[in-house]
C-alpha cells in the first residue's frame, strides 16, 4: 500500500462500467481492526468480505507448556472489551477437565455476578457509543454528545456501574485479577457488594430508559432468519455461564460435543475459516439468539421491558439487535441487584483444583455470543493443547450474509450511504476482530 | 486545540478501552482536545500532523513496522501505552520460542500468514516521548499523562515498585506474611497494588521497575518452594520481553519440575 492509503480514510466507492466497489479500509466503531469489501457487477453482487487484517498473536500456541492455572490470566488478553468472558470459559474448561463442577452457592453466584458486569460495560459501550450514533448519524459518541449530551451520560453512567462491578469483583475492569480456576483468590464481603446497590439501581432504570428510547430509533424493515446458537441454562437463569449449547433448529449438545457438530470451512471468497454447523450451515450467537431461545427465563422486569418494547418470541431484524441488547442491560442490571441481596461471603473463595490428564471444555456467553474453549492438560497441569473458538468466528458468515442482503436490498443508494449502511449492517453484531484474529486464516495483501 | 490521536497495533484492545472507560473525564477530555483519529470510537478522522499520538501495540508484521513510521512522522509526540507498546506483550513469547511453530499451530495454512519472528515494543522501532506501562494500563495514570503532554509538564508516573503501593494502602505482605510468591518488588508500580490486596502474588503485569533485583527475589520465591519451572512462567508473561524479566527467566531456564 501506498503512504497516503495508510492513513484512515473514510467509506467511498469506485465506479466503473459495470463493475461498483463498496469498501470501508479501516472498519470504524468495532474492537479491533477490520475492513468492509463488497464487489458489485451490474447489480449483481459478487463478492463480500468483512476482512480482517489484525496480526496474529498466536495464544494457542503460547499456551502449550503453561500451567493450567495460568489461562484465565493469558486468554483474557486476547480481548480487554470481554475479558472475563474468556476468563470464565477457561476456568470452566479447567474446571471440567479437573472434574470440578461450581454450579451453585456463592461462587458461581460471584461469577455470574462479574460476567453480569462485563455485560453491562460492553453492552453500554455498544449501544451508546458504537452503534447508537449510526442510526442517529454521527461519526461517535463524542460527536453525539455535542447535541445529545444528556442521553450519552447516562449511558456512561451506566456503563461506569459495570466497570464498578467488575472492579470490586475482580479488582479492576480490564483483566480482572481475582478470577483463578477453583473460584476466586479473594471473596469480596456482602458490605462491599452492598456499595453497588445504588449505583446498579441507577444503572436498572438507566437500562429501562434505554430500552424505551432505542425501540424508537428508525429501523430498516429487515428479516433474516437462520440458525440461533446459544446456551441454555439448566437452572431457572438466564443463560450466561454454563449449560447446553442449543439451537432453534434442534441442536441440543454438551460442550464437549462442540467439534463434533460445529466445522470451521475455507470458504471461496475469502481466507477466513467461517464456523458452520455441519448438518446445515450458517448460524449467528449472541444477543438475538440468547434471545429467541431463553425469552422465557428473562427476569420479570427485563421480559416486561422486552414486551413494552414490543419484541416478540423472537427477533429477526439484526438492526434491532441494539434493542436485545438493552433488554440484556435490564438483565444484567436485575440479576446483580438480586445476587447482591442474597449473597454471603462463602468460608473459602475457590475450591481445591488438582490436575489430571484430561480433555476440558467450556463455553459461556459472551456479551457478543458463544464463546468455547477446550485445553489438554497433562498430570502436572501443563497445557498440551488449546482450542479456542470465539463470537466473532462463528458470526462471520452470518455478518457477510447480512452484508449482501443490505446491498441487495439497497443498490440504489449512492456508495457512501450504502457504505453507512454495510458498516451499519457489521456494527449490528458487535463483531470484536481483536478476539477473531487469532484463529483466523488470513492473508493480508501488502500490495 | 491540540490534536490527539490514538493508534493500534498487535493488541487486545484493552488500553485504549481504558481511555473510552474513562467515564467521568471522558467529555470533558473531547472539549480540551480535538480527537483527531480514535477509530475505535468514531469514524471521523482528520489527517495529521498530530500533537499527541497514543500508541497501543506491539510490531509483529513488516508492515507494522513501516506503519509506525508513517505515525511517528506525523507526530509531534508519540506516547506509548500497555506492555504490548512498551514490552511487546505477551505474544512476544514467540520470541522465545519458533515463530513458525507457533504459525502451524495455530494456522492450517502457515504461508498465508505474514508475521515477524519477534513481537517488538514500539522503541525498537522509532523514538518515544513517554512510555506508560500495564497490562491493561490504569486509566487515572493514562488521564494524568495526557493531561501533563497538553500542559507541557512532566508526567507524575513514578518508577519505583508495587511494594510502595503496598505499603501506602497498608496491604500486609503477603510474601512476607503468607509465603505467597510475589512480583511486586521487581515490577513497576502504577496498578496500585491491587492484586496483594485480594490476597494474591503480584504477577508482573506493570513490568519491570526501575532497578528490579530479580536475582534475590528469585532466590526468595525458590525459597518458598517455587520450582525453576514456575520461575520460568512467573517472569515469562505480559512483559516476557522486558530485558530484566527475559534475564531472570532465562536464569532459571533448564531447571528441573518437580
Amino acid at each position: 500500500m501506498s503512504d497516503a492509503s495508510e492513513m484512515p480514510t473514510g467509506p467511498h466507492g469506485e465506479q466503473g462500467l459495470r463493475t461498483r466497489v463498496i469498501r470501508t479500509d479501516y472498519l470504524a466503531r468495532v474492537e479491533g481492526e477490520g475492513a468492509m469489501y463488497v464487489k458489485l457487477d451490474g447489480r449483481d453482487v459478487v463478492e463480500v468480505k468483512l476482512r480482517i487484517y489484525e496480526p496474529p498473536r498466536f495464544f494457542e500456541a503460547l499456551l502449550r507448556g503453561r500451567a493450567f492455572t495460568e489461562a484465565p490470566d493469558i486468554t483474557a488478553r486476547i480481548c480487554g472489551i470481554c475479558p472475563v468472558a474468556y476468563q470464565m470459559s477457561a476456568v470452566r474448561a479447567m474446571e471440567d477437565a479437573c472434574d470440578v463442577v461450581i454450579d451453585e452457592g456463592p461462587l458461581r453466584d460471584l461469577r455470574r455476578l462479574i460476567y453480569c458486569g462485563e455485560w453491562i460495560e460492553s453492552h453500554s459501550l455498544h449501544v451508546y457509543m458504537l452503534h447508537a450514533p449510526d442510526f442517529l448519524g454521527y461519526a461517535g459518541a463524542v460527536e453525539m454528545a455535542r447535541d445529545h449530551g444528556e442521553i450519552v451520560e447516562q449511558g456512561l453512567q451506566m456503563k461506569k456501574a459495570g466497570n464498578a462491578l467488575m472492579a470490586l469483583v475482580g479488582g479492576r475492569e480490564v483483566h480482572p485479577i481475582n478470577v483463578r480456576v477453583g473460584g476466586f483468590y479473594r471473596a469480596p464481603t456482602g458490605a462491599e457488594l452492598r456499595t453497588l446497590v445504588d449505583p446498579l439501581e441507577r444503572a436498572r432504570e438507566t437500562a429501562l430508559a434505554t430500552v424505551r428510547w432505542v425501540a424508537e430509533l428508525d429501523f430498516p424493515d429487515v428479516r433474516r432468519a437462520r440458525e440461533l446458537v446459544a446456551l441454555r441454562d439448566p437452572g431457572e437463569d438466564y443463560p450466561i455461564d454454563r449449560g447446553a449449547i442449543v439451537s432453534d433448529a434442534g441442536l441440543d449438545i454438551a460442550p464437549a460435543q462442540f467439534d463434533e457438530h460445529v466445522v470451521e470451512e475455507h470458504v471461496e471468497h475469502s481466507n477466513a475459516l467461517h464456523a458452520r454447523i455441519r448438518e446445515r450451515g450458517t448460524y449467528l450467537t449472541g444477543p438475538l439468539a440468547r434471545y429467541a431461545l431463553s425469552c422465557a427465563q428473562l427476569r420479570p422486569l427485563a421480559a416486561e421491558a422486552a414486551r413494552a418494547a414490543g419484541l416478540g418470541p423472537v427477533c429477526e431484524n439484526p438492526f434491532q439487535s441494539i434493542v436485545v441488547r438493552s433488554v440484556e442491560l435490564v438483565q444484567a442490571c436485575d440479576e446483580a441487584l438480586a445476587i447482591i441481596e442474597r449473597y454471603e461471603q462463602p468460608d473459602a473463595p475457590a475450591v481445591q483444583v488438582t490436575p489430571r490428564r484430561a480433555v476440558g471444555h467450556g463455553a459461556t456467553e459472551a456479551p457478543r455470543g458463544l464463546l468455547y474453549h477446550r485445553y489438554e492438560i497433562d498430570d502436572d497441569g501443563a497445557i498440551l493443547d488449546a482450542r479456542i473458538v470465539p463470537p466473532t468466528s462463528q458470526n462471520q458468515l452470518a455478518i457477510e450474509e447480512d452484508l449482501r442482503a443490505v446491498v441487495e436490498d439497497a443498490l440504489d443508494l449512492p456508495d457512501e450511504k450504502l457504505s453507512l449502511r454495510c458498516e451499519q449492517a457489521i456494527r449490528n453484531h458487535d463483531p470484536c476482530i481483536s478476539c477473531a484474529t487469532h484463529f483466523l486464516k488470513l492473508t493480508v495483501d501488502r500490495g | 486545540m491540540q490534536t490527539l490521536a490514538v493508534w493500534k497495533f498487535a493488541s487486545c484492545d484493552g488500553c485504549q478501552l481504558s481511555l473510552l472507560d474513562c467515564e467521568d473525564d471522558l467529555l470533558l477530555l473531547a472539549d480540551r482536545v480535538q480527537i483527531a483519529n480514535f477509530l475505535e470510537a468514531s469514524s471521523a478522522t482528520v489527517g495529521g500532523p498530530y500533537d499527541i499520538s497514543i500508541v497501543e501495540g506491539s510490531i509483529t508484521t513488516p508492515h507494522d513496522a513501516e506503519r509506525i513510521r508513517e505515525v511517528r512522522a506525523s507526530s509531534r509526540t508519540l506516547i506509548t501505552i500497555g506492555a504490548c507498546a512498551t514490552s511487546g506483550g505477551i505474544q512476544a513469547l514467540r520470541n522465545f520460542a519458533d515463530v513458525e511453530d507457533f504459525t502451524r499451530i495455530v494456522y492450517a495454512s502457515p504461508d498465508y500468514i505474514s508475521t515477524l519472528a519477534m513481537s517488538t515494543p514500539i522503541s525498537a522501532h522509532v523514538r518515544v516521548d513517554f512510555e506508560l506501562n500495564g497490562c491493561p494500563i490504569d486509566k487515572r495514570q493514562l488521564l494524568e499523562v495526557i493531561g501533563a503532554h497538553l500542559a507541557g509538564r512532566r508526567p507524575h508516573v513514578r518508577a519505583h515498585s508495587v511494594c510502595v503501593e503496598c505499603k501506602r494502602r497498608g496491604t500486609v505482605c503477603v510474601m512476607v506474611a503468607h509465603g505467597t510468591p510475589c512480583l511486586g518488588p521487581v515490577t513497576h508500580a502504577g496498578c496500585g497494588a491491587i492484586c496483594p490486596s485480594y490476597d494474591r502474588g503480584c504477577y508482573g503485569c506493570y513490568g519491570p521497575m526501575e532497578s528490579p533485583n530479580t536475582v534475590s527475589l528469585s532466590a526468595q520465591m525458590a525459597a518458598l518452594g517455587t520450582e525453576d519451572v514456575d520461575l520460568v512462567r512467573v517472569y515469562r508473561t505480559f512483559n516476557a520481553a522486558a530485558a530484566p524479566f527475559r534475564e531472570a527467566s532465562e536464569a532459571r531456564e533448564g531447571g528441573q519440575r518437580a
